[in-house]
């Protein structure tokens, strides 16, 4: 998930002439040389299927890929489909996310709290998520509710470890300058351990993001009359293999996206660090 | 004036940090702590500090007893432990936050400006050197103004010319609120140039061994004879501490038995 980046990139440093590795790369062409690949292969598949050399039944070319994508568009049916998924994600991150915030703060703060929550949550986070599916369906029934509710667990529990494992490591020093200028229990949470915290937490925010995106395709499957898991399933039982690629390049625009928004939101609250930035 | 009293600490795990530590420091007097490593000097500080519990004795300063962390006292750690979230400006001011906005700016700004770190107000911490850094913690704990300043070995690990500019910017900002200061070093050169006396200390358990006035004209010129012969003694003190103990007591029963003959 997360770019490999070289560190004096990473800190934004641009050393004339320096560059990772033994053979230089001009500026200009970094950025397309990701591209090369998969640009190379679509045109190569593109080129065989044209000239007869593939059948492309299976595995359709771009150019077909690509007319399903528009001619969805054109219907409003991607705009439908893309709305419920991302609907989803969003409730169920939220709801996740929030849940893992509180009690990772508890369990990171409180040893009391730790100890009463920390075995619980660690037994149920062995369990696979997609385990809960057929409790959830029972439960909440077949239409939203026991989607969200898969989400919300699949989010849940990166935050929970990442926010209380950030809590837990918090250099012990910083904390007595707190104490030496004698701050409340809350002014050391507030102006101490949450700034402390923050880029371990935006870490697992993401992680988080990307696991609920992995679940709503799973919470999909079991049983919905739209979302882009949808039209993946239905392109399945109706041999449209156009229409499944389409609906995985849907995710993955939606998927990068929602990431970097979360990225580009957040990063004025950890302009001040410097290693994990670009890892974020 | 700070009193510690039949300071013990013992650590949970049985350490015997400090035994019996008496020591009576005047206002605005300057003590340097000097010994080997392990001694117990930080163990010390900390207690004063209110960040550890003495197991038995008591600190008083100008008679209040000190059980906690206090506003009239401050300290500099051996690292710099700046806030990295917190521009420097900001690092400077943490512990002013009870003050107006407009007060706290102006105090932040003088404070910068006696550590000559005026144009670095905005910058991150990352972006300082170790000795810029080191300036950022002695200005943060000057500005709230202590009755009494700690600093642990607060120059260790920066070279000898940026330690000999950090003297004279620590004497600067002493020289305004002139603080009760307790200097540890493990150099005897920095406890000449700042202290107006050595408290020399002794590891397993940490105890105080012997003590030395430095009463040197100030500013202090490393090259007269005085600072010479006060390195020289002080140099003996601190190498007679470090032998077992037996050898030591007969060496200084020899050396009073000299003095008195
Ligand atoms: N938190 C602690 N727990 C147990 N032992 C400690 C702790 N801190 C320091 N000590 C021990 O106490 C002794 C004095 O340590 P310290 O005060 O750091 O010495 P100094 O600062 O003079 O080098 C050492 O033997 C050290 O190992
Ligand atoms: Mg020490």
């Amino acid at each position: 998930m997360a770019e490999i980046a070289a560190p004096a990139q990473a800190q934004g440093e641009r050393r004339a002439g320096s560059s990772s590795g033994a053979f230089p790369i001009a500026p200009g062409v970094k950025w397309a040389l990701g591209l090369f690949l998969p640009l190379g292969l679509a045109l190569g598949w593109e080129l065989a299927v044209r000239a007869g050399l593939a059948e492309g039944r299976l595995m359709p070319p771009p150019s077909r890929i690509a007319e399903t994508l528009y001619a969805l568009a054109r219907s409003g049916e991607l705009w439908t489909h893309a709305w419920a998924t991302l609907w989803r994600v969003a409730v169920g991150f939220a709801i996740g996310a929030a849940s893992g915030i509180l009690l990772g703060a508890l369990s990171g703060t409180s040893e009391a709290a730790r100890r009463l929550l920390d075995p619980t949550l660690q037994a149920l986070r062995a369990i696979p998520s997609i385990a809960w599916v057929p409790l959830f369906i029972l439960w909440f029934g077949i239409f939203e509710a026991s989607k969200v509710a898969l989400i919300a667990v699949g989010t849940f529990f990166p935050v929970y470890l990442g926010v209380a494992g950030a809590i837990l490591s918090v250099d012990r020093k910083l904390v007595e300058v707190g104490r030496i200028f004698r701050l409340s229990r809350l002014d050391l949470a507030r102006r101490i351990l949450l700034p402390a915290v923050l880029p371990e937490l935006l870490v697992s925010l993401r992680s988080g993001l990307g696991l609920g995106f992995m679940f709503v395709v799973a919470a999909e499957f079991m049983g919905a009359s739209e979302g882009l898991g949808y039209l993946l399933v239905d392109g399945q039982q109706l041999g449209k293999p156009d229409q499944i690629l389409a609906a995985i390049i849907a995710f993955a625009v939606m998927g990068k996206a929602a990431d970097s928004l979360l990225v580009a939101a957040t990063r004025p609250l950890v302009r001040w660090q410097d290693v994990a930035r670009e890892r974020l | 004036m700070l009193e510690l009293a039949r300071l013990s600490k013992t650590y949970a795990d049985g350490t015997h940090a400090l035994a019996d530590i008496t020591l009576e420091v005047r206002e605005s007097e300057i003590v340097s702590l000097v010994g080997g490593s392990g001694c117990g000097k930080t163990t010390l500080l900390r207690l004063i500090a209110g960040l550890d519990r003495p197991s038995s004795g008591e600190i008083r300063l100008d008679g209040e007893r000190l059980t906690e962390p206090n506003p009239s006292v401050g300290i500099v750690f051996q690292e710099p432990r700046l806030l990295p979230w917190l521009s420097v400006a900001d690092n400077v001011g943490f512990g002013l936050s009870a003050l107006s906005g407009g007060e706290r700016r102006a105090r932040v700004a003088h404070a910068l400006d006696r550590v000559g770190l005026s144009e670095h107000a905005g910058r991150w911490p990352r972006e300082l050197s170790g000795g810029q850094q080191q300036r950022v913690a002695i200005a943060r704990a000057f500005v709230t103004e202590p009755k009494l300043l700690l600093l642990d070995e607060p120059f260790s690990a920066l070279d000898a010319f940026t330690r000999a500019s950090l003297h004279e910017h620590l004497l600067g900002l002493w020289d305004e609120s002139r603080p009760t200061v307790l200097l540890v070093t493990h150099d005897v050169q920095e406890a000449v140039t700042l202290a107006d006396r050595a408290v020399v200390m002794q590891p397993k358990p940490g105890r105080i061994f012997d003590e030395q006035p430095l009463r040197l004209a100030r500013p202090r010129d490393k090259l007269s004879p005085g600072f010479e012969s006060a390195t020289r003694r002080l140099l003996s003190t601190l190498d007679n501490s470090l032998k077992p103990a037996h050898l030591a007591k007969a060496e200084r029963g020899r050396e009073a038995a000299a003095l008195w003959w």
